[in-house]
């Protein structure tokens, strides 16, 4: 029997819940249907998420694309189905990107496997995430800088502990749902791979309590900056994620197995640690940093 | 004083033809080059790390390129006379100061603009005898003692301190800064 997984009209990093809701029943060599038909918005998050699941499928899941022509064009453009088609049985015709570098895309949805490969998107990214920061978002020059170390750190994760290719996708855009339509920068970063708690576990790094699950892992990795790796320096990546996050007003939110956990600014009503999700692999993580507000426009 | 280009290093050790300091392994294949170059330097030579040609750095690289090389300067014991850390801007200054906080290191940084300051983990004390000795270019702990209106062997400890850590060194019997002075 085929499953069908609907997306919701609006995917983002708590819609997404939905989604891996449905698809919690089937195992991963089940027959799938993605139906994104009536979805009308994606986040970055959304995408990148998107393609983690079906990195997830040993049998090849069927994808439905969107029907709204302008979102059909957005995904495109945003480079969905370049990697999409790999991954996915994707139905009918899909539009071809007209070209990179469209403005409200930073980033397109570019895969991350290997070092060289952060080298690469910290390139591409910089002078465009500058321009914006500085003057739509109206920071300072130096959170360039931390936009892209930043960024940087977040890619490493995967390349660093994942254990399998990821995905990274960074993009401007006006945050309707909160902030009164402010433009926000919003990076995401997903992978299927091993997740915290096993990458905890792989190098011995769990901490000596009776409890022991996801939450905890991503507590002892997010919030205590604990790496698999023993050596003193490690575990400042996140902890540099946090800070500059911390620093600009912004959240960052990393769901990993079973669990998320989130630092929520005061302009946003999300919840700092969720628990008993539903399973998924890897860890994803999003990163969001608003307008600033009282600069000159 | 030997000039160690970093940005040369960059292209060569880890074959990258980029201008950021970015990843773990880029920083070590790049921090085992600087500690070869090091190496073959005479004892008591300066090593001036210039940072010029760098776009910008991670926290990952920061640990690897600075923190790592330091702590392994200090574990060798006297060579080389010291490290300074030459063309540093905002660009890398965020996650310098981020990983040399978190080992607990300091280092002598001059900027762009030709001024030099102690970075990292150091007292409002120790920070405020160092621009004192670098402000004159060479000084004595009697001198330096005298001046401050502190006891000798109070002055005497912080200069040791500081050489220790290879931000001064000693010239003769007076303490100087480890780079040019300014």
């Amino acid at each position: 029997m085929t499953a069908v997984i609907t997306l919701p009209s609006s995917l983002d990093d708590l819609s997404f819940e939905q989604v891996l809701d449905q698809l919690a029943p089937h195992p991963a060599d089940a027959k799938v249907i993605v139906d994104a038909r009536h979805t009308t918005f994606a986040t970055p998050f959304g995408l990148t998420a998107l393609l983690t699941l079906a990195q997830t499928r040993t049998d090849m899941a069927e994808f439905l694309p969107p029907e709204d022509p302008d979102t059909l064009s957005y995904w495109a453009r945003a480079g969905f189905f370049r990697h999409a088609e790999e991954l996915f049985a994707v139905r009918g015709t899909v539009p071809r990107p007209r070209g990179a570098g469209e403005s409200e895309v930073l980033l397109e949805v570019t895969p991350v496997t290997k070092s060289d490969d952060v080298h690469a998107v910290v390139e591409r990214i910089q002078q465009k995430a500058a321009h914006i920061l500085i003057n739509k978002l109206h920071l300072e020059p130096r959170a360039t800088m931390g936009f892209t170390m930043t960024l940087s750190e977040a890619c490493q994760n995967i390349v660093e502990h994942a254990g399998r290719g990821g995905w990274v996708m960074v993009q401007a855009y006006r945050y309707k749902k909160r902030l009164g339509g402010r433009l926000v920068m919003v990076i995401a970063v997903c992978d299927a791979g091993v997740g915290f708690r096993r990458s905890l576990e792989s190098g011995q790094r769990r901490p000596l309590t009776d409890r022991w699950d996801d939450a905890m892992a991503l507590e002892t990795a997010v919030v205590n900056s604990v790496s698999r790796y023993g050596e003193a320096g490690r575990g400042q990546g996140l902890k540099g994620i946090r800070g500059y996050v911390h620093r600009r007003d912004g959240k960052l939110s990393v769901r990993s197995g079973t669990a998320r956990i989130a630092y929520v600014p005061p302009w946003d009503d999300d919840v700092p640690r969720r628990e008993d999700l539903a399973p998924f692999p890897g860890a994803q993580l999003q990163i969001t940093i608003p307008e600033k507000v009282g600069a000159a426009a | 004083m030997t000039r160690i280009d970093v940005g040369s290093v960059l292209r060569h050790s880890a074959n990258v033809p980029f201008s950021d300091l970015v990843t773990r392994p880029t920083g070590a294949a790049v921090r085992r080059c600087i500690e070869r170059e090091i190496a073959a330097l005479n004892v008591g030579d300066v090593a001036m790390l210039d940072f010029s040609h760098i776009g910008m750095m991670d926290y990952s690289c920061a640990d690897e390129v600075v923190a790592k090389l330091l702590l392994a300067l200090a574990a060798q014991g006297s060579a080389p006379g010291g490290v300074v850390f030459h063309g540093i801007t905002d660009a890398h200054l965020e996650a310098i100061e981020v990983v040399l906080d978190h080992h607990g290191l300091a280092l002598v940084v001059e900027f762009a603009d030709g001024g030099a300051r102690l970075v990292g983990a150091v007292t409002e004390d120790e920070r405020d005898i160092w621009e004192q000795v670098n402000a004159r270019g060479s000084a004595a702990a009697e001198e330096m003692a005298t001046a401050a209106g502190r006891e000798l062997v109070d002055m005497t400890r912080i200069l040791d301190s500081l050489r220790r850590r290879r931000l001064l060194r000693h010239d003769g019997a007076t303490y100087a800064p480890v780079g040019p002075v300014h």
